[in-house]
């Protein structure tokens, strides 16, 4: 029993941080991955879910309505943005990265004007089960089983859907798809949308175990952009797959020596991925351009 | 002839110099005197550090309106260092060098007073640091108005081991705060014949912290020591209760710094013990005529934190150095210092520079958090003196060390 509470505990640690990266990384790993956009401004849309699914609990909202609320919100804040900045951006990978960054910093500061430096909590919803002499938040559970679910929900949308066929004709040839009649601009715009609205639903998800701060986006946005490079060019099966890997060597690392040597672990995976494949960001963007 | 000229040509000259000296001083009479302030207004800490800001300029506006500093306004130049300490470290040149600030308050983390220090140091400048930390700084420039571990951890660390038990587990941001904390905690358990369970540090930023609570379940702590900064790294409470940990914690800087209290929804919280020599809740009649100006004045604040607590009593005790030196020369602050008789009152209580260390006695009281997010209060200390550094042969009347030391390094003798 002591054995299998060990293997257990192990196992769900794996799990969490496998959630927290591929839901951190999902709404980047369209934008970033499929559109090409750097989106600097990705932990801004997690922020802005998180506030949203915060302030509407707070009016009385139950709190899965709320979470949809948020990603909703920012789906939608996602399209407006596409609309009026992003779409200028798409033969430009390099100048996204300023814009988007430019972005960022607006949203933070205009948060921190508009909404105070802090808003308050509202706490985890209770439930904890035991296994072994480990307690465990049943909310961690509702976290890894929306990272599986949102896996899913991506597979499903981009390989099964008509739209999905035309989002990923017009990420590939867009030339071609406009000669076949698919109008790509709103393509463009429902896919920045999705991929927002993933963030925002993160943002929605995780609002309730974190201290809510116009910054908080930050925490999400190394290992986003860590799980989006590990897992290469192809999103839909790379995203899982550098989740699970990166989530067993970190919550290996993190039983074994603490905090400090999980974040090292991570980082020197990525390192290490970059330089055995040339997949990594700098080889990605050239194939691009050419 | 010719030496008669010279004389009336020297007299003249003479004339005009004291003349043109008269106006200088004259000049200098109305001049304003200079505060120079860094302080994070973004970033991950800028939700603890901007009431620092208010407090500044609350007591800034309150001692213009009462005539200034020797009867000369003060003019505050702010810029935000943006919780980076290169443009700490810009930022302080550029104060002391094109501003030519007259003091210089600066930093809330001790990353960012160590990034400061050399600077100040090269321009001789004076420098108040005025927040919490993790004590040693023997500096002549610097005065550090905040509590320090024999004030803290001192009367904090036995409470706690004789009333839960002598097994600790030590989370810590890391970087210099946290790893001489850490140390600090060690060094005291170890004394009272505790043990250290397990000791994390913790890299800024980090938010998600399920397999650090396993380590603590595993390794069964009578009680933890919460050293954890920042924004990301405070989600760990929400984390630890929703998972029922169910362990007493211990702080220097919960609370009072990070009103964890008001951010949280209870009560996950709770059993948060901490000692502290500002907290809002305190009930004094100065503190309470401060809260109400403080109200007054910034009508949204959250939570009057201990960070601005202590900028605003900074400004005060500033004032008081100058105005018994008669000027703001840095040598004739120092010497009132090393008379052992630089006190002011301050919403906490009274409060007086030690000459040796140039650190400040503080009122301690130790606290604890209930249920429903309300203050217990436990004891109280009146004027807990900076002791350690003079104990260690830290003496700035004697020698400017210009050096921080922890229980691991210490002077030489």
């Amino acid at each position: 029993m002591d054995l299998l509470a060990e293997v257990f505990s192990f196992v769900f640690q794996a799990a969490d941080v496998f959630a927290f990266l591929v839901l951190a990384a999902s709404g980047l790993a369209i934008i970033f991955g499929m559109m090409g956009i750097i989106n600097l401004a990705h932990g801004e849309f997690i922020m802005c879910g998180a506030y949203v699914t915060v302030i509407t609990v707070q009016t009385g909202m139950p709190l899965p309505l709320a979470i949809l609320c948020g990603a909703l919100a920012a789906g939608l804040i996602g399209i407006a943005l596409e609309r009026t900045i992003i779409h200028r951006l798409y033969e430009r990978p390099l100048d996204s990265i300023v814009a988007t960054w430019g972005i960022s910093l607006i949203v933070t500061q205009g948060t921190l004007l508009a909404l105070g430096s802090t808003w308050p909590g509202i706490g985890t919803p209770a439930g904890t089960f035991l296994v072994g002499e480990y307690t465990y938040a049943s909310y961690r559970l509702v976290l890894i089983g929306s990272a599986i679910a949102v896996l899913v929900l991506i597979y499903w949308v981009f390989m099964k859907t008509r739209y999905g066929v035309f989002a990923r004709a017009t990420m590939q040839q867009p030339a071609m798809a406009r000669a076949l009649g698919v109008r790509t601009p709103i393509v463009y715009s429902v896919t920045f949308g999705i991929g927002a609205a993933l963030a925002g639903l993160t943002g929605g998800l995780f609002a309730p175990t974190m201290t809510l701060i116009p910054m908080m986006g930050m925490t999400f946005i190394v290992e986003a952009f860590v799980t989006v490079v590990v897992g290469g060019a192809d999103v839909l099966l790379g995203t899982a797959p550098a989740a699970i890997v990166l989530g067993v060597i970190k919550a290996a690392l993190t039983a074994w020596y603490g905090q400090l040597f999980g974040q090292i672990g991570l980082l020197i995976t990525v390192v290490i991925v970059i330089r055995v494949l040339p997949e990594g960001i700098t080889g990605w963007l050239t194939r691009r351009r050419a | 002839m010719q030496a008669t000229l010279n004389r009336g040509a020297r007299a003249l000259l003479g004339a005009a110099a004291i003349a043109s000296f008269m106006i200088a001083s004259a000049q200098a009479q109305q001049d304003p005197i200079k505060i120079g302030l860094l302080e994070d207004q973004t970033g991950e800490i800028a939700i603890f550090t901007l009431p620092k800001v208010r407090g500044t300029i609350l007591a800034v506006e309150e001692i213009n309106a009462a005539g200034g500093i020797l009867g000369r306004q003060i003019e505050l130049i702010d810029y935000d260092p943006q919780f980076d300490n290169a443009k700490f470290q810009e930022f302080a040149r550029r104060l002391l060098q094109k501003d030519k600030v007259d003091v210089l308050f600066a930093g809330a983390t001790s990353a960012s007073r160590e990034a400061v220090r050399p600077i100040a140091n090269r321009f001789d400048a004076l420098y108040f640091y005025t927040n919490q930390y993790e004590g040693g700084v023997c500096d002549a420039n610097v005065i550090a108005t905040g509590a320090v571990p024999e004030q803290q951890f001192s009367p904090l660390i036995p409470w706690m081991m004789e009333r839960f038990g002598g097994r600790v587990y030590t989370i810590a941001a890391d970087y210099n705060f946290g790893q001489i904390s850490a140390e600090w905690t060690r060094v005291l358990v170890e004394e009272g014949g505790g043990e250290i369970v397990g000791e994390e540090l913790i890299p800024l930023g980090v938010s998600q912290f399920g397999q650090t609570i396993q380590n603590m379940q595993k390794a069964k702590p009578d009680w933890i020591m919460a050293l954890t900064v920042g924004a990301s790294q405070d989600s760990f409470f929400e984390q630890a209760h929703a998972a029922k940990l169910g362990i007493p914690m211990a702080s220097s800087i919960r609370i009072a710094l990070g009103f964890e209290h008001k951010r949280f929804a209870p009560p996950a919280l709770q059993n948060m013990y901490v000692t502290a020599n500002w907290y809002e809740e305190i009930d004094r009649e100065d503190a309470n005529a401060f809260k109400a100006r403080w109200r007054k004045r910034w009508p949204d604040e959250t939570y009057i934190n201990q960070m601005g607590h202590n900028a605003y009593a900074g400004i005060y005790l500033y004032k008081k150095l100058a105005e018994t030196a008669g000027t703001t020369d840095k040598d004739a602050i120092r010497k009132v210092i090393a008379s052992g008789d630089a006190c002011i009152d301050a919403p906490e209580g009274r409060m007086c520079v030690d000459p040796k260390s140039q650190h400040l006695s503080h009122t301690i009281t130790l606290l604890s958090v209930n249920e429903d997010h309300s203050i217990k209060t436990h004891e109280k200390w009146d004027k807990i003196e900076p002791y350690w550094l003079a104990s260690v042969g830290c003496d700035l009347t004697v020698k400017d060390h210009n050096d921080q030391y922890t229980p691991s390094y210490l002077p030489e003798k």
